[in-house]
């Protein structure tokens, strides 16, 4: 078995002007499938790191609420009523909210700010500089070090600042999981602090996050919460509601999904078609392994391996280029919004597998059905 | 003596009905270890058809092939194909080569196929490319040979197993006479032995010469076996 797939190695790989077709083929639509699908998780990603930095297992909202952004404030009564649902260990308020900033040097820089609950400072994010009591002093923010930081003009602990015409002053510095989608630094500050600096409408609570008891308390919640005319969502469901929404509703995952399909029919159709010559030349000389006593099997094993062959090292030229163009654009643009993930990944392998699996496949047939008498008739 | 090819009332006919024509037509022979024979008639006379029935690559309608004791046509396809490479080697009229292995690669696949070790393989296949007289050119590949060089790349990749029938269809066709006799002669001298059989599909009476014995096909029947020139 060792020596026929080396001949089918030679075969293919000898062939160098169809080999690299072949491998330009799948490299071109890997890469542009990993890097659409790449830029898509990324912005999902960071559509939802408001969720995924706070870290709450519920939240409460307005049903409309369709990302985090763009919260609907609502009435201090649902907290109490929420507060007061069978199975909730704790609930607490939570402010999100923009706000423009005046550096020292006059500079105007728009910014979110998140007000933290001032008992319990639940959800606040890990300091690399600083104490999180500090947050409690007087102007006290906490500013997070992401990409967006170096547009405050990387401030340090003790730089102030001017927030809708109130001193502000960094007490600490802190590092997230996930920055935002928007490309604006983020603050965080105490809730009551929050809703005094920020020009609010009567309502202030932007979510309610909320802790349950155990996870088996969380239906219940979600019923009661629906009851209020409030919707309960898990960070899960949240998350996914917000992907949703920019898939569905905002036309980028249409787009991305109509490229991703273009670059897997462009590299299929280049390099299905490259491999289908490639068997068409060399059918004869197939059939006339056949002829001297090739077992149809071994045939089946060459082609399957030429095919998987190219298919692997293509996968990996794709993925490597793709990785190198992120890794150098990220370096160029802090914000560049692109997550190679597993599931990105996986999704490219197997769209390489169906390549590799249909051009095998037609030319398996074709190798298949050659009569050895008709080589011999010549 | 015991023949190394025993056909018996062999058949074979292409289409139905009107169309069903006999490429081969209640033909029995006997061909022996040690002999050349030479296979003749005009075109479409079942010559190919004839050679491709006995080898094992084409299924006959009616009759049996018997080789070394087994009737070859009851066997499983799969044991068909490890009894032509075993037993048979092939030099195809345009050789069939691939362009893209050398000619020792080349040569060396009847042995590959046969799970030999590949280096073994490249060996033993560079000894026959020194038999045929191409020892030099073991790392070429076929394109850059003439006709007549690739003709014995055929020929070696047709030995290199050491078949007990060899099987050559038209093999001076496309041969200038001068280099077709000297194929002919080398298969004569250093191919042919007494535990070998040979046949040779041919339209070229310039070769005739070297045939131990010429059998004559007409309309799928065979028609007529003589001593060759060369008894
Ligand atoms: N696959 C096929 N389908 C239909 N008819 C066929 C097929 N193969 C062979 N024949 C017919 O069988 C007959 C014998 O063909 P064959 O190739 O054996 O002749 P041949 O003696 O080798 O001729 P040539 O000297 O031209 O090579 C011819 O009439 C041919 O048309
Ligand atoms: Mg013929």
């Amino acid at each position: 078995m060792k020596g026929i797939l080396r001949i089918a190695f030679k075969l293919l790989v000898n062939d160098k002007g169809k080999y690299a077709a072949l491998l330009v083929g799948i490299t071109f639509a890997v890469f542009l499938m990993v890097q659409m699908t790449s830029i898509f998780s990324g912005i999902l990603m960071k559509s939802s790191s408001t969720v995924i930095n706070l870290g709450a297992q519920v939240w409460v909202m307005d049903p409309a609420v369709n990302n985090v952004a763009s919260s609907i404030p609502m009435p201090d009564y649902v907290l109490d009523t929420v507060r007061s649902i069978d199975g909730v260990k704790y609930a607490v308020p939570l402010y999100s909210g923009a706000a423009l900033v005046k550096l020292r040097n006059g500079i105007f820089q728009s910014v979110t700010v998140v007000g933290l609950d001032d008992n319990s400072l639940f959800g606040h994010p890990e300091l690399v500089e600083g104490k999180i009591e500090d947050i409690y002093a007087e102007n006290a923010f906490i500013v997070v070090e992401d990409a967006e930081i170096r547009k405050l003009g990387y401030p340090t602990v003790g730089t102030d600042f001017e927030l809708n015409d109130h001193r502000g002053v960094i007490v600490g510095i802190a590092r997230v999981a996930a920055s935002g989608l928007f490309g604006i630094p983020t603050l965080y500050t105490t809730y009551s602090k929050a809703i005094q600096y920020i020009p609010s409408t009567r309502f202030t609570i932007s979510y309610i996050l909320v802790e349950p008891k155990s996870s088996d308390a969380i239906p219940h919640i979600q019923q009661q919460v629906k009851r209020l005319g409030y919707e309960a969502l898990t960070k899960d469901e949240f998350m996914q509601k917000i992907a949703n929404y920019y898939k569905y509703q905002t036309g980028l995952g249409t787009n991305i999904l109509i490229m991703t399909v273009v670059s897997f029919l462009v590299g299929f159709s280049v390099s299905g078609q490259t491999f289908y010559t490639f068997i068409l030349e060399n059918l004869e000389k197939f059939g006339a392994l056949k002829a001297i006593g090739a077992k149809g099997s071994e045939l089946v094993y060459m082609i399957l391996f030429q095919a998987m062959f190219t298919a692997m090292i293509g996968y990996g030229l794709g993925v490597g280029l793709c990785t190198l163009i992120i890794t150098i654009a990220k370096l160029r643009i802090p914000d560049y919004s692109a997550n190679i993930t597993y599931t990105t990944l996986g999704f490219a392998f197997f769209m390489v597998l169906i390549i590799a699996g249909i051009s095998s496949y037609i030319g398996i047939r074709k190798v298949l059905k050659i009569e050895p008498f008709d080589i011999f008739r010549g | 003596m015991n023949p190394a090819i025993s056909a018996n009332e062999l058949a074979k006919w292409f289409g139905e009905g009107d169309l069903k024509t006999y490429a081969v037509n209640d033909v029995t022979f006997e061909a022996y270890f040690g002999e050349i024979l030479f296979i003749v008639g005009p075109s479409g006379s079942g010559k190919t058809t004839l050679l491709s029935i006995v080898s094992g690559i084409l299924r006959p309608n009616s009759g049996t092939v018997v080789i070394d004791n087994v009737d070859i046509w009851k066997l499983e396809p799969d044991q068909i194909a490890q009894f032509r490479l075993n037993k048979v080697g092939f030099v195809f009229q345009d050789y069939h080569l691939f362009p893209r292995l050398t000619t020792a690669e080349n040569v060396a696949i009847p042995l590959i196929l046969m799970k030999k070790d590949w280096d073994e393989s490249i060996r033993e296949a560079t000894r026959y490319l020194e038999i045929v007289g191409l020892g030099n050119k073991v790392q070429l590949p076929p394109v850059k040979l003439s006709g007549g060089e690739q003709q014995r790349v055929a020929i070696a990749r047709a030995l290199v197993s050491q078949p007990d029938i060899l099987i050559f269809d038209e093999p001076t066709a496309s041969l200038d006479g001068d280099t077709g006799r000297r194929v002919m002669e080398f298969v004569k001298t250093n191919v042919l032995n007494d535990k070998r059989c040979i046949l040779i599909v041919t339209h070229d009476s310039r070769i005739f010469e070297y045939a131990d014995r010429i059998m004559k096909m007409e309309d799928g029947r065979v028609v007529g076996i003589e001593k060759g020139a060369s008894h």
